[in-house]
């Protein structure tokens, strides 16, 4: 047994800032130093606090290291390991306090935070199965298997009130009913792992953080509904995510956790892993069955839904990642303890990923209900450079803009909608004063014009024009018809799509019509960008008073566009400028200035 | 095939390991001296043998852990026990034998070891000058 664990996060955030090159440092330090059978060095899934990896966490006393490079683990090893005194320097300063080093959980990042979802992220290794069974991993199997009925199951899920993760919010139980009512020979569970909102990556940190909860979800979900048989859609872009599974679900076989006879109750259940190609359509649950069945990824109209007629036309089930992550808790404690969190229609929590102008980049689990001040201000740490919040996009390219007016509604299913944007899988995007919202618009537009499959015109067409509206807006050629148009033709394609891509296409285009219709009547009436990001409507130019003729601007502008002589104030040549705003960043006494 | 009692018995092997990694606001702190004297004087292994057994018997909000020199050298190794509303306990010339029934008999038991304290060493050490 060792003394102390080390856990050091194996996420795709911290990797890709090093931190398995840290894993390599500790263990030669340590063997170096004679700490091999004394001290655990454990590769574990996302802590959450991606905007400062590599994070590491040093047990039993808690101590949270953060951006620990190769280098600092000679002095962590040799101090703290060794001889018990904490590197000061790298210690999360967070967690430093005039009385001494307080714990994680006080801090602001983690206080408001209750984790269900998350709860084994950072926390055990997801390679070892029997980390995850020293959690209470597989109890929850177990439970359902020897002392419940399908219909127990499905009465508790129903009870706890328990939505789909995904987005969209539908009842879990209620879907797993409709499927176990349905007669077939085979029925199918699949896992929706094809997280494909931009800035939304809560299902990757689950799956490469704690990839067996899936495998139990889909089990209790198999047993259920009577099925033997799962598939996850993981997108291939996610290689960390698709090792590990693969790695826990040969665990799981080699554990007797999945395949024939499972705990001795007769019970055969089985699953598959199927790499999705990078489509962003295969995230729609009828086009990700057509990608399973080895078709072209395209939707089709909904009914028959999945339940009836789904996967191979056999009744299905599907649950996103985050929904599968939350079930075993809820059958181990209880309706009523997921119940009691949360609004009175969206019960548990929802987990987010944090992202754009906020100082804590990172996921974060929230109870229902929590507003976005507190998600921004409290947990997320705020606007970084003193900056003004403008507007949160939450649902990705499906959802809308929240603006500063609704910052205290309380976040759930419902009221997200009421206000016109989505829950979506979680990505929470932060805008402040300089980011363009007409430009954030024409952004996701120019995202769901990518990836409109093209099976129906309402999107294919559709979502091309608004973009091309769009474009004439933040070129300032357009008219205040146009506009009436654009708002039309948004109401057209989330009429008459065929899937959830199309119908909810137009969502960042209402929502920021709808909050921030000044934007759009100021790059069409005054041909001006208030925020200064739209380049046709801005122009660089020199304050005279201010310019010292330092020079400086003129020899880092790549088009040559700067002219004057030393100690003479300079000229921006309009014709010349690409407005790229070098000029703007190296000036070092604010002459210059964007109009 | 792993039955529910297997995996019972692997989750109780698990919960006094993972245990470790909650024990940051342990109520009751064993540490260890394990500045260069401690090191010297045989620190390591009454460390290894606390945390170890600690984990092994499930022994619960418990942690164990190291500190600097104490001052002390010749007495080392030293293990202090704070736990919450009572005096600080201060074990000297630890050993591994000993480190094992400061587990069992005052960790586990709740009646410190007189003998192994500071204070009733050094008295024997008087008398015997």
């Amino acid at each position: 047994m060792y003394r102390s664990h080390v856990l050091v996060c194996g996420g795709t955030g911290c990797t890709s800032s090093g931190s398995l090159k840290v894993i390599d440092a500790l263990n030669s330090e340590i063997k170096k130093n004679g700490l091999d059978d004394e001290v655990q060095v454990v590769e574990t899934g996302c802590h959450g606090l991606c905007a400062l990896g590599p994070i590491m966490m040093v047990y039993p006393e808690g101590t949270l290291y953060t951006r620990v490079s190769d280098k600092d683990v000679p002095e962590i090893v040799s101090e703290h390991l060794l001889k018990g005194r904490p590197v000061k320097r790298l210690i999360y300063d967070e967690t430093v306090t005039d009385q001494g080093i307080r714990s994680l959980n006080e801090t602001n990042f983690y206080k408001k935070q209750t984790r269900i979802a998350l709860r084994n992220c950072g926390v055990i290794n997801p390679e070892n199965i029997e980390e995850y069974i020293g959690t209470g991993g597989y109890e929850a199997l177990g439970k359902v298997l020897t002392t419940m009925t399908p219909d127990d199951v499905i009465k508790v899920l129903t009870d706890s009130g328990l939505r789909g993760r995904g987005g969209a919010g539908f009842p879990t139980g209620r879907k797993w009913m409709f499927a176990k009512g349905n007669k077939a020979d085979q029925k199918y569970v699949c896992c929706n792992a094809d997280e494909g909102d931009p800035g939304a990556f809560m299902d990757r940190s689950v799956l490469e953080g704690d990839p067996h909860v899936v495998l139990e979800g889909m089990a209790i979900a198999g047993y259920t509904i009577g099925s033997t048989q799962g598939y996850i859609y993981v997108r291939a872009e996610y290689p960390i995510a698709v090792q590990r599974l693969q790695i826990a679900i040969d665990q799981a076989h080699e554990y007797g956790m999945l395949g024939k006879n499972i705990f001795d109750t007769g019970f055969d259940f089985d699953i598959e892993l199927r790499l999705g190609a990078g489509a962003f359509v295969c995230g729609e649950e009828t086009a990700l069955m057509h990608s399973i069945e080895g078709e072209r990824g395209e939707p089709r109209p909904r009914p028959p839904f999945p339940a009836v007629k789904g996967l191979f036309g056999k009744p299905t089930i599907l649950n996103n990642v985050e929904t599968w992550a939350n079930v075993p808790q809820i059958i181990l404690k209880g309706a009523d303890w997921f119940a009691s969190m949360g609004t009175e229609k969206s019960k548990g929590t929802k987990v987010f990923a944090l992202g754009g102008k906020i100082n804590n980049t990172g996921l974060v689990e929230i109870p229902m209900g929590t507003t976005l001040r507190e998600i921004i201000f409290d947990i997320g740490g705020g606007i970084p450079n003193g900056k003004k919040f403008k507007a949160a996009q939450t649902g990705g390219p499906s959802g809308g803009c929240i603006s500063a007016e609704n910052l205290d509604v309380p976040i759930d299913y419902d009221n997200l909608i009421a206000i016109g944007s989505m829950m979506g899988s979680g990505g929470l995007i932060v805008m402040d004063e300089d980011n363009c919202m007409v430009d954030i618009a024409k952004f996701f537009l120019e995202f769901t014009v990518d990836e409109s499959c093209g099976k129906c015109s309402p999107c294919r067409i559709g979502t091309k024009r608004m973009l091309e509206y769009l474009t004439k807006i933040t070129e300032g050629k357009a008219t205040m018809e146009d506009l009436d148009k654009l708002e039309e033709l948004c109401y057209a394609v989330k009429d008459n799509s065929l899937c959830a891509l199309g119908q909810t296409a137009p969502n960042p285009v209402l929502s920021t019509m709808r909050y921030f219709k000044d934007e759009y009547i100021a790059h069409i009436r005054d041909k001006k960008c208030p925020a200064g990001v739209c380049k046709a409507l801005i122009g660089f130019h020199i304050d005279k008073d201010k310019c010292r003729g330092c020079t400086m601007c003129a020899r880092n502008c790549p088009a040559d566009a700067i002219s004057g002589s030393v100690k003479q104030p300079h000229v921006i040549d309009a014709q010349k400028c690409i407005k790229c705003g070098t000029c703007m960043d190296v000036c070092k006494f604010g002459a210059i200035y964007k109009e | 095939m792993k039955s529910l009692e297997e995996l019972k018995a692997i989750r109780e092997k698990m919960q006094g390991q993972l245990g470790l990694r909650e024990e940051e606001n342990a109520k009751t702190r064993v540490l260890v001296g394990m500045a260069t004297c401690g090191i010297a004087a045989g620190a390591r292994p009454v460390l290894n043998e606390l945390a170890d057994k600690v984990q092994s018997d499930h022994v619960k909000d418990v942690m164990v852990s190291q500190t600097g020199c104490i001052g002390l050298c010749q007495y080392e190794p030293i293990v202090e026990i704070y736990e919450p509303g009572k005096e600080k306990v201060t074990y000297v010339h630890m050993d591994k034998e000993k480190a094992d029934r400061v587990v069992k008999e005052h960790l586990e038991g709740g009646k410190p070891i007189v003998e192994f304290m500071l204070h009733t060493v050094r008295a024997n050490e008087a008398k015997n000058k």
